[in-house]
Formats: structure tokens, C-alpha cells, sequence
């Protein structure tokens, strides 16, 4: 089982927690300017690489909140995500 | 129904040459799974395309096909699916002649529990829709059901119980490693050059056309090529800029030692989530669910597994005194609609077969048969033509989310 540090309540058991999939993926400015191929990539296409991936996680038994860790997908290993690696939404 | 224990065959002493890869092939498959090997052996048998390599960077159906629990079935609900697995579920029935080899089909039976009204509305829908597609379905009552698996608690005091289910008589299981023993065996009596520890890094490329592919072997060009590499898929995919629906997720399932034979057939419940059959030395084998996260690390989470057996012995009291013996992941690739991706790619030679997730085993003989008629004929037969990538962009999604949720 995985050990996710909630950034507002510590170390805990991965049963506390929600998976939320890739970070970062903003609901775009204007969807109505979106083609019907950047719609569909917008909807249902996330990177799945092997290696460092920013995802979500919301701490479903604790403090409910949601934050981004940096996992490594061939090793589990976790790490907390630099505030400044979020990038700004144009 | 009945089960007896039966002795495996003995693997004949050789199934297929080692060879060294050439420089060139008209076709090279990426991956020697069961799809890949499928695809292989139906390139040659139907399209006599001979001069086909098989690429796997490990050793021969070590990836999914040596971790799958091996259950088939075609009681899928959509029209698409129903085709598609039945038509595979039919080349079952005939591949042991065909192969001569006796991998252990057994058509002993799937049960889909209902635990709910909801799901007895559903699942009856499903059995409907299954007998209009001229896929064999009942539903039985849980009288009926305590019949055909005695060791299932039917009684009115489980905390969900079992309000009835769908049952495919034609539904089974079979040894995997044989199935794919047997696949590799005819595709090099027919000249396919099956290469092992041999990955494939990326591809060599000229506009819009794939030449060949780079290897830890060295580059070996192709004239048209394609994967069957699973849950590595979008890995390969990504060098080439094409961004595909998939999600790679550790699945994971679990054996107990061997047992007599008490399970006479297959039992799946989407509600408690669990699925269980035993197999024929007389292990258990269980599963459930993908782990929530991506992984390609071949580990899931210990919760998942206990979460499954709480599930099984609710369902099947006697199993409280077996054992985990063993508990193992592959690693699947999912899609947003829980169906495969089957058809070409921009790149004109390139075709893809992924996505198949936590279910494709089942499938293996009919992906194999239209992947080898998409590959020859640069066209997707009419059974995979709404399987293409190009729905995620229509939306003609081919969503069996709601009808197979534990998907085996
Ligand atoms: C625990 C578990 C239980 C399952 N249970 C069932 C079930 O009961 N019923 C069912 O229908 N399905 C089941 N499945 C799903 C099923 O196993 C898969 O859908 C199916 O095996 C996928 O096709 P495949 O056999 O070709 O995949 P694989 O056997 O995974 O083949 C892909 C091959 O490609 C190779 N490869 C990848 N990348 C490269 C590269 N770059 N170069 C060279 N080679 C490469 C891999 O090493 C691998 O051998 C289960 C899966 C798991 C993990
Ligand atoms: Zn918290």
C-alpha cells in the first residue's frame, strides 16, 4: 500500500485517500473555440508515462482536501510538488 | 458441470526456433503476447503473409498473458462488443483442433451475480440483449444458482444477497501459457520469426510512413508494423507524437494452494467485487479491480487484495479456512470506455491493438484474426471497424463501462 503525504495532515495510509489522475489538466478557457479534436483530447486523453507524473490525490478520510504529489510510476516513490511547477493558466 | 482434477499436458520439448532477427520482414509485431502471437498466426494462416518477426523484450507471454486469470466469455452488452467477443469466443471452440494442441478450454460456465435491483434490471437487460446478438445468455433464479455452484451462500442473510444472475453456459476458462504455447508453435511452423529479449525503443520514420523499428538488437526494418505491446503501448506511441486514450494501471490477482475440486464453474459479482474459478491443478484463482493509480511497477496495493477475499468468503463461506498462497500484477491499459483500441494510425503503416485492459484475454484468437485483417489489408475488418481511435474524437464511444465493470 502506497504512503501519500497529505501536505495538511502527514504521512498516511493510501485508504484514506482518492486518486484524481494527471495534474494540472485546466478546463479550457474557451471551450467553444475548441475543435472537435482538441475537445476529445481535452476529455479523455492523459499522459501515461513510465517514470516522474504529477497527479492528484484528495484526502478523502481526513481533511478532504486535494493537492498534487510528483510519483514515480515504475517505483512508487513520492514527492511533494514544488509550488512553482504549477503552470499558470493562460 | 462438473470439475476433475486433470493432469496438464506435457509441453512437446521444443514449440519454436530462437532465431537471430534479420534486418528486414515485411511485417514486425511489437510484443509476444497473446495478441501479438494471434496476430502472427493469423497473418500467416489467412493473409500468407509468412515473413513476419514477433518482438519481445522479454521472454515469450510473460506479460499479461502469463498473469491473467484466464476467464472467456462474450456476454458483453453493446452490439459492437457482442460481436467482437463472440466471434473470438467461436475461434475458441475451434482452436484446439486447429493448433492440435488441448490448452484446456473448459466451457464450465459463467455466473454474473446480481446483488441488487438495479443490477437485476441490468443484468436481465444484458441476458436480452445477448440472446437478440445470438449470444447464448439465462438468467437464473437463486435457487437455479445453488444448484450449479452448491458453495455459493444463496442465503437471504448476506449483507448483499445474491438476488439472481446471468449465466453464459459456453463461458470458461483455459490454460494461458498453453494457449500461447500452442499460438507460437504453428506461427514457426509457418516461418514467423519469434524473437525474444529483444525491445523495441522507437522507430525509424519517413513523413508520414514507419520504415522500421529501433531495437536493443539494432534497427530492423518493416513494412508495416504492428503493436501489441498492452500496457507499454502509449511508451512506444509517444515517440511518435500520437497521444492515445490509455492509462496504464497495475491489475492484480491471487491463487490459494491446491485444493479438491469444489467450484465447479466461474462466479463473478461486479457488486462486491470479486470474480473466482478454480483452476485445473486446483489452485483458486481470484481477482477484482484494477489499483486506482497509473503503475507499470507490476505491484498493486495489499488493501485491494483484502478487499477481495472479505468479498470471496462472504460469498463463498468455505473458502475461510484456504490460503493466499501467491498474489501477482500485470500492468493493463485502460481505456475511457472500457473497449479496445483496433485500427491504423496517421502513420499510413502503423497499426494498433491496445487498450484491452482488464479483459483481453478472452479475446485473444478474435484480436488476433481482425488485427491480422487490419495489418494486411490496411483496412479494419467490419468487426473492428467502431473500435478505432478516431471515436475519442467523434464520441462514438463504444461504452461497456456499465455493463462489465469487472471486465475479465
Ligand atoms: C491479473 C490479471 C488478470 C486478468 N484476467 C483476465 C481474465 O480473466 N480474462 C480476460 O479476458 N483478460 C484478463 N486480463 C487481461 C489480459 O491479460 C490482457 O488484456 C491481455 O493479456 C492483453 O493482450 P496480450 O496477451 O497481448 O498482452 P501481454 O501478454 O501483456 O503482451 C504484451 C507484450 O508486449 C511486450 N512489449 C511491451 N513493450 C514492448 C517493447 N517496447 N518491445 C518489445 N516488446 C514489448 C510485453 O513484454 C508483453 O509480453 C487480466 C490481466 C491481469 C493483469
Ligand atoms: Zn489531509
Amino acid at each position: 500500500m502506497l504512503q501519500i503525504r497529505c501536505p495538511w495532515c502527514g504521512d498516511r495510509e493510501e485508504t484514506e485517500f482518492r486518486y484524481g489522475g494527471q495534474a494540472h489538466v485546466d478546463y479550457p478557457r474557451d471551450p467553444a473555440a475548441l475543435d472537435d479534436r482538441a475537445w476529445g483530447e481535452y476529455l479523455f486523453v492523459r499522459d501515461n508515462p513510465k517514470g516522474e507524473f504529477a497527479e492528484r490525490w484528495v484526502h478523502t478520510a481526513g481533511c478532504r482536501r486535494w493537492f498534487t504529489t510528483v510519483r514515480d510510476t515504475a517505483t512508487n516513490q513520492m514527492r511533494a510538488e514544488l509550488p512553482s511547477a504549477r503552470k499558470p493558466v493562460m | 458441470m462438473v470439475t476433475s482434477r486433470h493432469a496438464l499436458p506435457d509441453p512437446p520439448a521444443r514449440l519454436w526456433r530462437n532465431p537471430e532477427p534479420k534486418r528486414s520482414y515485411d511485417v514486425v509485431i511489437v510484443g509476444a503476447g497473446g495478441h501479438g502471437l494471434a496476430t502472427a498466426y493469423y497473418l500467416a494462416r489467412n493473409h500468407g503473409i509468412r515473413d513476419i518477426a514477433v518482438l519481445e523484450r522479454g521472454w515469450l507471454a510473460g506479460g499479461n498473458m502469463a498473469r491473467n486469470t484466464t476467464i472467456i466469455r462474450s456476454n458483453y452488452l453493446l452490439d459492437a462488443s457482442a460481436a467482437l467477443y463472440d466471434h473470438a469466443l467461436q475461434l475458441w471452440e475451434q482452436l484446439p483442433d486447429e493448433l492440435e494442441y488441448d490448452f484446456l478450454l473448459s466451457q464450465r460456465g459463467v455466473l454474473n451475480l446480481a446483488h441488487t435491483e438495479q443490477e437485476v434490471r441490468d443484468s436481465r437487460r444484458r441476458a436480452f440483449a445477448n440472446e437478440l446478438n445470438g449470444v447464448d445468455a439465462e438468467w437464473v433464479t437463486p435457487d437455479e444458482i445453488a444448484e450449479i455452484c452448491p458453495i455459493l451462500n444463496t442465503s437471504a442473510d448476506l449483507r448483499y444477497p445474491v438476488l439472481g444472475a446471468t449465466l453464459q453456459r459456453r463461458a470458461g476458462i483455459a490454460k494461458h501459457d498453453h494457449v500461447a504455447w500452442a499460438l507460437a508453435r504453428k506461427s514457426d511452423e509457418m516461418g514467423v520469426d519469434l524473437i525474444q529479449e529483444c525491445e523495441v525503443t522507437g522507430f525509424l520514420t519517413e513523413g508520414d510512413r514507419v520504415t522500421g523499428v529501433q531495437t536493443t538488437a539494432g534497427p530492423i526494418a518493416a513494412g508495416r508494423v504492428g503493436l501489441a505491446a498492452a500496457g507499454r503501448t502509449s511508451l512506444l506511441t509517444d515517440t511518435l507524437g500520437i497521444r492515445l486514450p490509455l492509462q496504464s494501471h497495475p491489475l492484480q490477482a491471487l491463487v490459494s494452494e491446491l485444493l479438491e475440486p469444489v467450484h465447479p464453474c466461474v462466479v463473478m459479482s461486479n457488486h462486491v467485487h470479486v470474480y473466482c474459478s478454480q483452476a485445473h491443478k486446483g489452485e483458486l484463482v481470484l481477482g477484482a479491480g484494477v489499483d486506482s493509480y497509473n503503475g507499470y511497477a507490476h505491484r498493486g496495493s495489499v488493501h485491494v487484495i483484502e478487499n477481495q477475499l472479505a468479498a470471496a468468503v462472504e460469498l463463498f463461506p468455505i473458502f475461510a479456512r484456504a490460503h493466499v498462497v501467491r498474489t501477482w500484477a500485470g500492468t493493463v491499459d485502460v481505456t475511457p470506455d472500457a473497449s479496445p483500441i483496433i485500427g491504423p494510425t496517421p502513420y499510413e503503416n502503423l497499426f494498433v491493438n491496445c487498450g484491452w485492459g482488464t479483459g483481453g484475454f478472452k479475446a485473444t484468437p478474435g484480436a488476433g484474426w481482425v488485427f491480422a485483417h487490419t495489418i494486411a489489408t490496411g483496412e479494419p475488418h467490419p468487426l473492428n471497424a467502431p473500435y478505432g481511435m478516431e471515436r475519442f474524437t467523434t464520441g462514438a464511444l463504444v461504452d461497456e463501462h456499465g455493463a462489465a465493470a469487472v471486465a475479465h
